[in-house]
């Protein structure tokens, strides 16, 4: 039997306290879904905090996972963005090996993507891509054609348009 | 000797003691160790009038904590040590988190600076026990105390309750209080309440004006909201029948016209024929439990799926539902009484009359002492008024169907969890909490040997409380799906080694053991354990070994496919989990 499997994007706004991230995993792990991508920090007033959770799984059980997640003691809300007209955006650095010799061709890329050169050595530059995820992954795509030595991606942080509340 | 303190010179222990008196804590079930010594001083040093209550097992302390919370309405409280002393309320905290009983929890830990670093008795407890707990805290300034324990008492009590835990390590309980006694809460995301819509008790009472064949099921949700008396009004209101969850038995008086008992793997044949032929079912307060509904796919097909609870996570979580309605059960029933009136169902009960008639609860009479006959004859001399605790197995739903339940928080078991163990403690929390009420509980004897070690705190209290172990020498349950499903292949049910319950109740100062053997002699045991009260009395049952629970819905099956009695051919495995 296969498994329809399906991403989303949440929104979590939680009270910044001691323990709150794991009983928000112990909720996604009891089920079963795997967490992609996971961002925490503090909103905007410091007692509370913000994650934005990527995850996929089976679309059945998400709506359970969504109340139960919102009635954790620390949560304040829990909210799938996945349909929504959001805003979403992550940020990744790549560290390319390259000497002076491919060091404009891989310009290139930087500046098609608009991506930033961050450092730059003799032999190794690290380049800062940002964006929406499918632009990030096109990015990545293209420069894998040099020598990546390293790559780290922030995963993806969102926002709701308008007067939609996150 | 007890001293005064003022809160000048309080440490965090007598802060802590204060402020559960401040919660109207009236007994405190624990056991001691180095880590919770500073509290178990603060409850000398603060000549406080809160009770404590030494069991023998920590285990214990959780159960009688629990069962003095679901007999009163009250959060229990319990106070253990660090480590070992810690996890073993764990399987006592699972049993309440899973039956919804509020429960605060005041675990010692050893010194913050050591946490994390393998000190003696050290456990993480937060840690471990973070997905039985409604909520927790690790404290680590004796100022917040007085704040985390008004939260934990809100948390547990309010909404759906469960069990709070506090984690209080030895420099925080033992360090100078210099705070507030009476702070106010911080908890914003805790919304236990929320306003009812009217517009879905609107569709409600318009779906239940379209019915002919409805059925209520009402759950320990109705039960904890104190909704009974507004659910018989809605029942009576409709003249629609009620069946109940194991937890739920008492929401309605189970002699009442519309009862129909309890539904489900072993409820009454008339209740779950109610149930397959309803053209709507109504939950208030249950969470549609794979034991009451067997099959999802098949639970109620046809009908007009309608759920009252208070904690939306519980709405299509084991069935989808038509029409839902998120918000305490009492309030709900009592709205929605105001938009509905009386059906035309009188079809619908003589049909159900007919099964109830052709499918009464039954036992048969020959052979040896038969634990349904004990039972049976308990009830008709006590006349339900008497508050039942029991342990998980045959004995649990052989009480379950045998002694109607009258009053609502009348019949405490472990629902959810089935924890072994659950109903002799239980018992000793229920009696401290309803001390003029006769409180029996019913076990069998594998579960018993699992807590009876608490036999000595129920004698130091000298609580009348009655035993009554329906012993068949096996874990009967399992031996009975051993019997149905696996070719009668008994494989670790036998209990060979038993005591003699009744000389080991003897041994205890102050307990009274008595042994029944023959069916005539029922009545006269019983009434001697009656007038029993100068501590607790075991009534050792030698019941018919083999005997088995029916009705039974095999575990995964759909609710048609009940048995009224034992089966002729060969089962197949169960495909339920249990």
């Amino acid at each position: 039997m296969t498994i329809q499997q399906s991403t989303h994007t949440l929104s979590v706004h939680v009270a910044n306290r001691p323990g709150v991230l794991a009983r928000v995993a112990q909720v996604f792990s009891r089920r079963g879904f795997n967490i992609e991508s996971l961002v925490v920090s503090p909103a905007m007033d410091g007692k509370f905090s913000r994650m934005t959770i990527g995850l996929s799984g089976n679309p059945d059980g998400l709506e359970q996972i969504i109340k139960q997640v919102g009635k954790l003691v620390d949560v304040l809300t829990c909210v799938d963005h996945s349909d929504d007209s959001a805003v979403v955006r992550e940020l990744a650095l790549v560290k390319v090996r390259v000497g002076v010799e491919k060091r404009t061709e891989v310009l290139q890329i930087v500046e098609h993507f608009s991506c930033k050169t961050v450092d730059m050595t003799e032999t190794s530059m690290i380049i800062m891509a940002t964006g929406a995820s499918e632009k990030v992954d096109a990015f990545v795509g293209m420069i894998r054609s040099f020598e990546v030595v390293e790559l780290v991606r922030t995963g993806k942080v969102l926002m709701a348009r308008g007067d939609q509340p996150t | 000797m007890t001293t005064t303190v003022s809160n000048s010179q309080m440490d965090g222990a007598q802060a802590l003691v204060k402020c559960l008196e401040a919660q109207g804590v009236e007994y405190i079930f624990g056991l001691s160790g180095g880590s919770a010594i500073p509290i178990f001083d603060a409850l000398v040093t603060t000549g406080t009038s809160i009770q404590l209550i030494l069991v023998r097992h920590e285990q214990g302390a959780a159960h009688m904590a629990d069962g003095y919370a679901r007999a009163t309405g009250k959060p229990g409280v319990v106070l253990v040590t660090s480590g070992p002393g810690a996890t073993n309320t764990i399987t006592g905290i699972m049993t309440a988190h899973m039956d919804s009983v509020p429960m605060v929890v005041l675990t010692g830990q050893t010194i913050t600076p050591m946490i994390g670093k393998d000190a003696f008795q050290e456990a993480d407890v937060f840690g471990l026990t973070m997905p039985v707990v409604k909520h927790s805290y690790l404290l680590k300034d004796p100022n917040d105390i007085p704040r985390v324990v008004k939260e934990a008492f809100h948390i547990a009590a309010t909404g759906r309750p469960g069990p709070v835990l506090m984690d209080l390590p030895k420099d925080v309980s033992s360090g100078a209080f210099k705070g507030d006694l009476n702070p106010p809460m911080n908890l914003p995301g805790y919304r236990p309440e929320r306003d009812i819509n009217i517009n879905e008790i609107k569709t409600i009472a318009d779906a239940l004006g379209r019915s002919v064949r409805p059925v209520i099921l009402a759950g320990h949700g109705a039960m904890i909201a104190g909704a009974s008396a507004a659910v018989q009004q809605l029942a009576e209101t409709l003249n629609a029948p009620v069946t109940t969850t194991l937890l739920g038995k008492g929401v309605i008086p189970e002699t009442h016209p519309l009862s129909l008992g309890m539904l489900g793997m072993h409820g009454t044949a008339y209740a779950n024929k109610a149930v397959v032929e309803c053209d709507l079912i109504m939950s208030i307060g249950s969470r549609f439990d794979d034991r009451i509904i067997g099959q999802a796919s098949k639970f109620c097909r046809d009908a007009v799926r309608i759920h009252i609870d208070v904690d939306e996570a519980e709405i299509n979580k084991m069935i989808h539902v038509h029409h839902a309605c998120v918000g305490d059960a009492k309030a709900v029933v009592e709205e929605l009484l105001k938009h509905v009136s009386r059906q035309d169902t009188d079809e619908w009960l003589r049909r159900i009359d007919g099964y109830r008639q052709k499918y009464p609860l039954r036992y048969g009479r020959q052979g040896g002492l038969k634990a349904q006959q004990i039972l049976d004859e308990l009830y008709k001399m006590t006349k339900g008024n008497i508050v039942v605790t029991t342990d998980v197995g045959q004995h649990q739903m052989w009480a379950a169907q045998f002694l109607r339940t009258v009053r609502p928080n009348d019949f405490i078991s472990s629902g959810g969890a089935g924890t072994m163990g659950f109903g002799f403690p239980a018992a000793i929390g229920a009696q401290f909490g309803r001390p003029n009420d006769q409180v029996w509980t019913i076990v069998g004897d594998g579960g018993f040997q699992m807590t009876l070690c608490e036999l000595a705190t129920a004698c130091v209290a000298k609580l009348p409380i009655k035993v009554l172990v329906l012993n068949n020498h096996y874990l009967g349950m399992v031996r009975q799906w051993q019997e149905l499903f696996y070719d009668d292949r008994k494989s670790g049910v036998d209990l060979i080694g038993n005591p003699d319950f009744a000389k080991l109740a003897d041994s205890y100062p102050g307990a009274k053991g008595f042994t029944l053997k023959r069916s005539a002699d029922i009545r006269k045991i019983l009434q001697r354990a009656m007038e029993y009260n100068d501590g607790p009395c075991v009534i050792n049952a030698e019941c018919e070994k083999t005997e088995n629970v029916f009705p039974m819905i095999p575990a995964g099956r759909p609710l048609e496919d009940m048995l009224i009695d034992r089966p002729r051919t060969k089962l197949e495995k169960p495909t339920g989990s249990t």
